[in-house]
């Protein structure tokens, strides 16, 4: 599928920004995004090329200025939605619950 | 995972993130343990060190370096690494004349076994859109300049297929032990943008 994730040969993404001595992991929540990867899909809720084509559905300007467990946010909470593992009212709920007890 | 929960606000990423691990967990779709393992493999135990050790076997063993080029999968999993993004490996070999350097366009695939997961310039859309169309000046970017004569190859990953630089073996380095060289080896000279210096 073409679109914005297709970058090879695009302009304009600015210099490489490199990091000395960079962690494996710049957030605990990163840590819990990539680990759930591998359990969740080994239930089969859903597959790679799902999950990969799910950050290839997101918008340009979401993507672009997205990081990349960002995406894999995104592709999780799209296609757990669009399957019917979860609803988009018990994901809002949570939230709002997490939100009010962290407060 | 929660420790910081009580000296300052969550932010909406993360809550999103304890909502939707909260949730699947209630629905057994994952186990917490599970995840704690899985961060601690790819923190601690897979990374470039396991990629490094494949290229110092090639510098001392001209028959497995045979092997690594052809097999890449086979000749890597002899010394123990496999598994998830490491499935389909062919290892390209930097010489005098050719430089070989890796990307993913599409998205940021990486072979894991070997190198670990990717750093974020490496899934980053300023490396991903320019080294395909100005690769010598993105290397310029990382410290190498290379030669006009010398070849760039320029190697974008499939969906399956996950690609790893052989580096040049440097001058200088033939009373070293594999061990030694291993440690040498560093994780951009695998993805091409380096060189391995003594």
């Amino acid at each position: 599928m073409n679109g914005v994730h297709d970058l090879g040969g695009s302009d304009g993404h600015g210099p490489i920004n490199l990091e000395p001595n960079e962690p494996v992991f710049h957030e605990e929540w990163e840590k819990r995004v990539f680990g759930m990867f591998l359990p969740v899909a080994a239930t089969g809720a859903f597959n790679l090329d799902e999950f990969r084509h799910a950050v290839e559905r997101m918008g340009a300007p979401s993507y672009l200025n997205t990081s990349y467990y960002e995406h894999w946010l995104h592709a999780f909470e799209t296609l757990l939605v669009e399957k019917g593992t979860l609803s988009a009212e018990e994901l809002a709920a949570r939230r709002a619950q997490i939100a009010q007890e962290a407060h | 995972m929660a420790s910081s929960a009580h000296t300052r606000p969550l932010s909406d990423i993360e809550i999103r993130v304890k909502a939707l691990e909260s949730l699947l967990v209630e629905k057994g779709l994952v186990d917490p343990a599970a995840v704690d393992a899985l961060i601690d493999k790819y923190e601690h135990k897979v990374g470039p060190r396991n990629g490094a050790k494949v290229v110092a076997r090639a510098w001392v063993d001209p028959e497995y370096k045979a092997r690594l080029l052809a097999h890449g999968t086979e000749a890597i999993e002899e010394l123990g690494f496999s598994g998830m993004q490491g499935e389909d490996m062919v290892v390209v070999e930097n010489t005098a004349d050719v430089h070989n350097v890796l990307v993913c366009t599409l998205c940021s695939c990486y072979p894991w076994p070997t190198l670990g997961l990717p750093p974020v310039w490496y899934k980053s859309a300023p490396y991903r859109s320019r080294v395909v169309i100005e690769p010598r000046g993105v290397l310029k970017e990382f410290g190498l300049e290379l030669p006009e004569a010398t070849e760039v190859r320029v190697w974008d990953s499939t969906s399956e297929v996950r690609y790893m630089v052989l580096p040049e073996r440097p001058a200088g380095t033939e009373h070293l032990s594999e061990d030694e060289l291993a440690a040498l080896v560093t994780r951009d000279a695998m993805i091409g943008v380096t060189k391995v210096s003594k």
